[in-house]
Formats: structure tokens, sequence, C-alpha cells
């Protein structure tokens, strides 16, 4: 196999120090990028380099440390804004994760704009943390959640979606690409949907920012999630963009220091944007990383990246049709389809799946994948799931197979195969 | 060192395969005296069991479920020791299992009394399994505390 991609993926994976363990004898396959993506060097040393040389609290101090860690935690904001083309750094929000985002907009947006009779739009392949905040939502407020199904062939049912947003939807609430199924779903048409009458529009970017170039104008969400884990970037920060305008018209929903312009014994003030919305002590060291983990992708092109994980999810699909107890799940065309795959066997549980392949040394996610409403509707309890990231390769599909085929046999003279 | 999966027939003992295959005990009960749904919800493994007390005594079991090979199996086996004793015998016995899975050494005692389900020690090599093995005993419990809670 000679891939023909933009990435050269022997020297990405020269960075990825993690990439040369060894697990159970063998050398690791890393197979669970949808969960949580592997850290380049120049990411852990940037975190390294913080804690050792400019450790600081930020938007405080006149000191030396203080400037540059203020200067460098801003800059990562900078470089967050160009990388998904939002207008303006106001209007990116530093957050825990994709699910702090979520719930961010849930309890400040919706909070003051969602009344009872209202509707709420979401979709049947969400994760849990775009459904319970809005079911809760719903409930507080005497609101109707709707959800747009699933086609048969695992993409978004685009005609219920005309019909299910109507003039009393107030927010839509949608994946930007599942993270079961791997569907990239058409987010600039439900945008225009529910601009058209009068709602906003929620993106969970969580699968997408990582895998392929995201513009939010050009998309015209109001809002994107997305965390900085999945995406080279360390645990513990994410990021909400929201449109300025909205941003500067929702009420803060955490209070503290950083987020106040004045305060007296009895009333305070709000900060400007995005300050109002990062009470306390930011995540600064996570921050930082997070832009050089945008800086290496951009390096790399989202282009290219998002070509090299279609390139390798298209094999994957290939060599997957040869597995005759194993059913995949979503669409098994490349077409807006990310590198996701989701599958479960035709007798053989995903976590006795799972069990034997990290024997093997490879990293899958197995489970109900936080979205069981979905994984139910497929019939199933749990499924395994390989996803793939800029320093998968072809070989790794093969281990997975051959891995998969041996797992089959292992299983069948056990009599559960 | 390269392994194969030689190493998973410690997790995946006969005794174990056969009580998957065919588990014992699933027909529901008429008229349970306590029932109770149990699952994880790290996984999604399900395990549905309902016991019939005669006096102080499990005169009859049924356990149901889906998930995994180790926690359905698991239920199976449990139905085999806990059917015909006591609810305190019953107790001791989910104490004996949690001991072996959390690593105490298995005295021939021990042995005797956890029966097959013994063959689940090999669970004790793979730690992310061990609470697939030890669902159906905390369902056990919560069935039983249902009818007179554990003293505090």
């Amino acid at each position: 196999m000679s891939p023909a991609t933009h990435l050269d993926v022997e020297n990405i994976r020269a960075d990825f120090p993690i990439l040369t363990r060894q697990v159970n004898g063998r050398p690791l396959t890393y197979l669970d990028n949808a969960a949580t993506s592997q850290k380049p060097n120049q990411v852990i040393q940037s975190l390294v380099d913080y804690y050792e040389r400019y450790n600081s609290n930020v938007h405080r101090g006149v000191h030396t440390l203080s400037i540059e860690a203020t200067e460098a935690y801003e800059d990562a904001r900078g470089k967050v804004k160009r990388f998904i083309n939002a207008p303006s750094t106001e209007s990116i929000i530093w957050t825990r994760n994709t699910s702090e985002s979520l719930n961010l907009v849930a309890y400040t947006w919706a909070e003051a704009n969602v009344s009872a009779g209202d509707e709420i739009v979401t979709t049947a392949m969400e994760h849990h943390s775009d459904i319970v905040p809005w079911q809760q939502l719903a409930m507080r407020k005497s609101a109707t959640l709707k959800i747009i199904p699933e086609t048969e062939n695992g993409r978004l049912d685009m005609e219920q979606a005309a019909d299910l947003i109507t003039e009393r939807t107030k927010i839509v609430a949608t994946t930007h690409m599942s993270n079961v199924l791997g569907t990239v779903v058409d987010v600039k048409a439900l945008a225009d949907a529910a601009h058209a009458v009068g709602a906003v529009i929620l993106v969970d970017g969580a699968q997408s920012v990582p895998h392929m170039p995201v513009d939010v104008q050009a998309l015209n969400c109001d809002f994107m999630a997305f965390s900085a884990h999945k995406m080279l970037g360390p645990t513990g920060i994410g990021v909400l963009y929201g449109r300025p305008e909205i941003l500067e018209a929702m009420p803060p929903w955490m209070f503290g220091g950083d987020m106040i312009l004045e305060v007296s014994y009895e009333d305070a003030s709000w900060n400007d944007l995005p300050y109002r919305f990062e009470a306390g002590t930011p995540n600064i060291a996570d921050a930082i990383a997070t832009g050089v983990a945008v800086d290496y992708l951009e390096a790399l092109g989202m282009e290219n990246v998002w070509e090299h994980e279609q390139k390798i999810t298209e094999y994957a699909l290939r060599r997957f049709a040869e597995l005759e107890t194993i059913n995949l799940l979503g669409p098994h065309e490349i077409e807006d389809k990310g590198a996701v795959l989701s599958f479960s066997h035709d007798s053989v549980h995903s976590h006795d799946l799972g069990t034997a392949l990290d024997q093997l040394g490879i990293a899958i996610r197995t489970g109900h994948h936080c979205a069981m409403p979905l994984i139910r509707s497929h019939d199933i309890v749990s499924a395994a799931r390989a996803s793939f990231y800029i320093y998968n390769t072809e070989a790794e599909v093969d281990v997975l197979i051959d891995g998969l085929k041996e797992t089959e046999r292992y299983f069948s003279k056990a009599g559960i195969a | 060192m390269q392994q194969g999966l030689g190493d998973l027939d410690e997790l995946y003992q006969e005794v174990l395969l056969d009580h998957y295959r065919n588990p014992r005990n699933t027909e529901r009960l008429d008229d349970p005296t306590s029932e109770v749904d149990a699952i994880n919800p790290f996984c999604g493994d399900e395990i549905h069991m309902q016991i019939g007390l005669y006096g102080d005594t499990v005169a009859s079991i049924s356990v149901t479920g889906q998930g995994c090979s180790i926690s359905q199996a698991a239920g199976s086996l449990l139905t085999e020791i806990v059917d015909g004793r006591t609810t305190t015998e019953a107790r001791e016995l989910r104490e004996l299992f949690r001991e072996m899975m959390t690593g105490e050494e298995v005295s021939d005692e021990v042995a005797d009394r956890l029966e097959d389900s013994l063959a689940l020690q090999g669970v004790r090599r793979f730690p992310v399994r061990i609470k697939c093995a030890l669902l159906s005993w905390s369902a056990l419990i919560d069935a039983l505390d249902k009818v007179a809670p554990t003293k505090p």
C-alpha cells in the first residue's frame, strides 16, 4: 500500500512518543481517536515549558511572568479564532470541554430564551451531552424536545428536519459529525432552516473540528462546541464559539474573579466578552497547549487531514466488507462520513471483542459510546468502534482486520461465535 | 514477547463459556418475593434478577439480562450456588465472591463454597472486567435488601 496522501505519516508518527509503546507484547495500534487523540511532543513540551519558565496567573499582574502568561494565553485564543474562522476573539470562550460548552448555552441563552410551549430540536445521533441538557431544559421550562430521526442508511433525515423545525422552535442542537456513525450532518442546511424561523443553531463540533476544515461563519452557526483533547491538545479544556451579538446579550453563568467589571458589597457589573463567561483563574497551561495543537494541525492543513482520513476510512470500509459476522453501523459509503467505524458482532459482545483485541495491542472503544438511545435504536446493546486520525495507517487497518479474524477464530472455537 | 490470544483462556474458562452459551435458571418466577434490574452505567450490561423466598431461604431464583459473556455467565453461575441457601448464607457467598475478585487468597474451604463460580477467578487478571463479574452479585444484595435491608 502506498497511500498517495499529502500527510507524511511516518514523520507525524515520530512526533508522538506514545506510539512507540508496546501493549501486551505488541506495538500499540491506537484506534480510539474519537474518544481522545494522542499528543505530539510539541504539545507536551509546551506544557513543560509553561510550568518551567513562565507559570503565572493571567490578567492580574504587572510582573513579567504574568505578562508573558497572559500574552501566551490570549495568543492561543487568537489561534483558535483563526482555526474555525470566528469573527473575533471575543467570540471564543474557554471551557472545560464540549459538555461544559453545551451546558453553558443551555443554562444561559436557553434559560433566558426558552419558555413553556417552545420547541427544542435535536437529532437521533447526539452524544448524551447534547441530549440530556435539552431534556432537562425542556422539563424545567415545560418545553417540547423533538428529535430529527436517522434514515435507514445512517444519514440524518433532512426531510423530517424541515417538518420538525417550526415557528415554535427556539433552538436547534445538532452534532456536526456523529461519534458513533461517523455521519457528517449538513449543518448549513439546518442553520438556514433554524434561522428561517428565528431560532438559533448550536453545533456539537467535538468530532468535526479535529478532523476537517470548519468555518463557523460559512456554516452560519450561532454556537459551536468542541474539546481540545480530541485534536492533539490536553484534557480539561474546551471551547465555546458564540456569535458575538448573541453572547453579548446572554446573562452570565458562573460568577467570580475575571468575569466582573466592578463589585460593591451590594452589586456587581460584568466584564466584557469573552471574560464574562470565564469566572476564576482559567486553565492557562492547557489553553496555551491547545494553541500549539492548533499550530500543529494548521501546519499539516485541515484539507490534508480530512483527505488522509477519508482515504483510510475508505480502505477500512473495503476491508470490513470481508468480515461476514461483523455488522457496520452508519453509512457504508465514504461520502459525508468521517473516520469512525462502529460495528457489532453477530454473537460476541463488544467487551469480549475489546478484551481480545487489547491482547493484540489494539485499542478500540466498546460499549454504548455515550449514545444509548442511538445504540438501542439499532437493536443492539453495545458496539465496538475504531476511529482514525492523522497518525494511523492502512497497515494498522490490516492489523485490526487480522485481529478481528483471529478473535473470530478464538470465540468460534470457544463456541460463542 | 508476543502473545496471541492464548492468555484469554484464563478468562474464558470452559465453565464460564458453558454458562454463557446455556444460561441456567432463566425462567421468570410467577410470584417473586423481590426483583431488581441492575445496570452497569459504564458499559450498559443489564441483569434482571428475581428471587422467591420461603421463610428465610432462597427457594427460587431467576436471572436474565444482556451484556458481555462475563456478566451473563456470572449471573447464571450465581443462581446455582445461591439457590436453596438462607439469606445470610447468600450474603456470605457474596462477600466471599467479592473477596476472591478483589484479590484475596482463596482457601480450599472458600473454593468449595463458591463451587463453579471459582472459574471467574481468572477475571482478576483483567481488572477492567471485574465489574462485569460483580454486577449480578450486587443485584442479589439489592434484591435481598428490598425484603430485609442489610444492617449498617
